[in-house]
């Protein structure tokens, strides 16, 4: 993976050293507590309902040994022992101390990490696919174009006040595993007729509010022009892009509101005097940078271990493990292992200190010292040799992370939700607890089979509901109540598709129920192999909605709930809403 | 007293902005060193352009495009900042800079705070008039958070990587893994 030159360095450090005299400044009341929130959002820093959360950037979701066992010793040292990895590829701390932070940086900056952009009006932490290097679909690895962008795009000058936040995501494979269709931006490398490489461009996606599936900016962008075009892309959007009101600022409503052709028009005409200009990207700095993500040291083995196949027929649980948790490799001999986070009864994608240095060690022992997180909340071990895959299971599955439900129904995307977030009008992490409780039976799960629930306690929709088979999302009712709005036939990837609402919303007691329903909906209409997304997209929403609504559900609250509380909460328990961020 | 050139020094030009019940067309423009807003120099060019000093300022929802040939006729174009949130005002100085060929002052106006700077410094403002209730002195320090940045703008016509000889993972001599 990139390693820090002497530049990279002295950037992270000098913007500590900032960060440091910023905290000062509001710790003194030199700075108001209105002028310090952009600072310290720039700096991934948020005041949530308990304490600050800080997210760290995890560039393109590459992660080290060396850093994970520094989050660790950071999730001890200053918070409560554990951490949240998020739909972006990040990591949240969310019990810290404002004059700690500083601290934090500082340490974090020894195995070069950092919150530089993690939040704020700015161009965010870039994301990318999981799978980059070892997918036997990819065309091209994006890495590192994706590090190449994360360097331009630190500290921009002119884009550090744009109308709203920047998301851009990057794919180089045939299946698209980074949701571009739901960014700011998304690039997808490939290559035209000549050989060359390029991307196509989407702009304009996004989910929260109004969710758009993104608009072709251009079909074939040589590689070399990639910087200079983005570059008059943001100032289109910096200049002209809507600054009134907060829910119309994002780009795809500019987009929406002129036309991808008009859009395109200001774009083309501002690049016309930079392209070709000084920021064109060289071939040397895409060597340098290239260098850092070639394929390590594999061995030549066989294509299929016999240790593996044997004991796969003796141990069920192994079995059901290599179909759900391990994914095929490019090289013979090796495959990539997701580690589950989703452990029933824990918070998705939370991971303990303890459970961060035990990855750690894994990394260093099976998969070349580096691990990835996905945008589904989980992490991936790479480059494991398949004769080491039962020891590995055996050590995760000690640790609590070999849950055998990648991609099943229990596999679900959750944002923090109200027991943390101020944005949030519902909880999240206590409802996907119910849900997986309810549904925590590997026959049943293994039937139903690849589903993606994805949940928000709110619009803004950080647990991707809209791209959900199933989405559910948290929706403001003037009782103060904790209502959900649940989609069906959403998807991410080539065939990305915002789901349909089905209805009126369902409180917190009835939505296990709901789910349950759609799920007999499926099962009822399903053809031999179909996946859910299959039957829904050819069935429509009609079916589902209809059985959902059929008979009441019980609305009575006859589950304990502080069972599922992550936080407790009294019993006459209603969303407290404060102030944003 | 404003930052300009990297230093504190004293400044004589007045800002006008206009009070609710004045018009473009009908303010009286004081003598002396006046920084008139675009409207004001556009109703009253063929008064205002005979005068031996002039500024001209442009809201964050005003063009650069709209001073197109005649950036030369003014001693400082001043760029006013409503909210320091409000980041138009950085595409504005570029293109001043970059497309309207403008060298001369180029000054930040409005809510302009010490964290603002070394970003208002990259793409072309040269002056800044730090708001009222802070210490300037201290704003200064603003201006040299980082000594080394990646991306070209108006102060850096190269990006770092046609600048500098970067270390690569041959030339590290350090990767020990």
């Amino acid at each position: 993976m990139y390693k820090y030159d002497v530049y990279d360095h002295q950037i992270v450090d000098e913007r500590v050293a900032q960060y440091r005299d910023q905290v000062r400044r509001r710790l003194s009341d030199e700075l108001t507590e209105d002028e310090f929130r952009p600072l310290r959002l720039q700096n991934g820093l948020y005041m949530q309902i308990h304490a600050y959360m800080l997210r760290i950037a995890v560039p393109y979701g590459l992660v080290s040994s060396a850093q994970m066992r520094m989050l660790a010793h950071i999730a001890r040292k200053y918070d409560r022992g554990y951490g949240h990895f998020t739909t972006r590829q990040n990591l949240q701390f969310n019990w810290l101390k404002l004059e700690d932070t500083p601290d934090i940086l500082a340490d974090l900056a020894t195995v070069e990490m950092h919150g530089i952009q993690t939040s704020g009006n700015c161009i965010r932490n870039i994301t990318s696919d999981e799978y980059a290097g070892v997918a036997a679909d990819e065309i091209i690895d994006p890495r590192p174009y994706a590090e190449i962008l994360r360097q331009w795009s630190t500290f921009h000058p002119e884009f550090a006040f744009l109308p709203r936040k920047f998301k851009i995501a990057i794919n180089g494979a045939a299946e698209d595993r980074a949701a571009i269709a739901v960014h700011d931006i998304g690039l997808s490398v490939l290559k035209n007729e000549q050989g060359e490489i390029g991307f196509r461009v989407l702009v304009g996606g996004g989910t929260a509010r109004t969710p758009i599936i993104a608009s072709e900016i251009c079909g074939f962008l040589p590689w070399q022009h990639v910087l200079t075009y983005i570059e008059s892309i943001m100032r289109v959007y910096n200049q002209y892009g809507r600054r009134d009101n907060m829910y119309k600022s994002r780009i795809k409503i500019l987009v929406k509101a002129i036309g991808i052709e008009e859009f395109r028009r200001q774009v083309e005409a501002d690049w016309a005097d930079i392209k070709n200009g000084p920021g064109t990207l060289t071939v040397e700095e895409l060597n340098r940078v290239a260098a850092y993500f070639t394929a390590p040291a594999y061995e030549t083995l066989p294509a299929n271990d016999p240790g593996v196949a044997s004991f796969k027929t003796e141990n069920k649980a192994f079995a059901n493990w290599l179909q759900r948790n391990v994914k095929p490799h490019k090289i013979p001999g090796y495959a990539v292992v997701v580690l589950s986070l989703k452990k029933t009864g824990i918070a998705p994608g939370d991971a303990s200190a303890e459970q961060m240095d035990v990855v750690a060690d894994l990394a260093d022992r099976f998969s070349f010292g580096e691990l990835r997180v996905t945008h589904k909340q989980n992490l991936v071990l790479a480059d494991v040799k398949q004769s080491e895959l039962i020891n590995l299971w055996k050590e995760s599955a000690e640790h609590g992370m070999a849950s055998p439900n990648i991609g099943l129904l229990t596999d679900i995307i959750c944002c923090p939700g109200a027991d943390f977030c101020t944005l949030a009008f519902a909880r999240s992490i206590p409802l996907a607890k119910m849900i997986a409780e309810r549904f925590d039976n590997l026959d049943f799960l293994h039937d139903i089979g690849e589903i993606e629930l994805n949940m928000s306690g709110c619009v803004n929709a950080c647990g991707h509901n809209h791209i959900g088979h199933i989405g559910v999302i948290g929706v403001d009712k003037k009782d103060g109540g904790e209502w959900y709005q649940v989609s069906v036939g959403g998807a991410q990837g080539n065939d990305a598709v915002i789901g349909k609402i089905i209805g009126p919303s369902f409180n917190f007691q009835q939505m296990p129920e709901v789910i349950d329903r759609l799920l007999q909906v499926y099962m009822r209409e399903r053809i031999e192999e179909e996946l859910f997304i299959d039957t829904a997209r050819r069935i429509g929403m009609t079916p589902f909605k209809e059985y959902v609504y059929a008979t009441p559900i019980n609305a009575e609250d006859t589950v304990d709930k502080s069972a599922y509380g992550f936080i407790s909460k009294p019993d006459n328990y209603t969303v407290q809403r404060k102030s944003r961020f | 007293m404003i930052i300009k050139n990297k230093a504190v020094v004293s400044d004589d030009w007045i800002v006008l902005r206009l009070s609710e019940n004045e018009t473009p067309e009908s303010v009286t423009v004081p003598a002396g060193k006046i920084i008139v807003p675009l409207k004001v120099w556009q109703a009253q060019r063929a008064n205002l352009q005979s005068r031996a000093e002039l500024g001209v300022w442009l809201a964050s929802n005003e063009r650069p495009e709209e001073l197109k040939g005649e950036v030369v006729k003014f001693n400082v174009i001043a760029v006013d900042f409503p909210k320091f949130a409000d980041g138009r005002g950085y595409s504005i100085a570029y293109n001043l800079r970059s497309r309207l060929g403008y060298v001369g002052e180029l000054r930040a106006i409005g809510d302009v705070l010490r964290d603002q700077l070394f970003y208002m410094q990259r793409v072309g403002f040269d002056a800044f008039a730090p708001r009222p209730d802070k210490n300037i002195h201290d704003a200064l320090k603003g201006l040299t958070d980082f000594s080394e940045t990646y991306q070209i703008s108006v102060d850096q016509k190269l990006p770092l990587f046609r600048r500098v000889q970067r270390d690569g993972i041959t030339t590290a001599g350090s990767v020990n893994e």
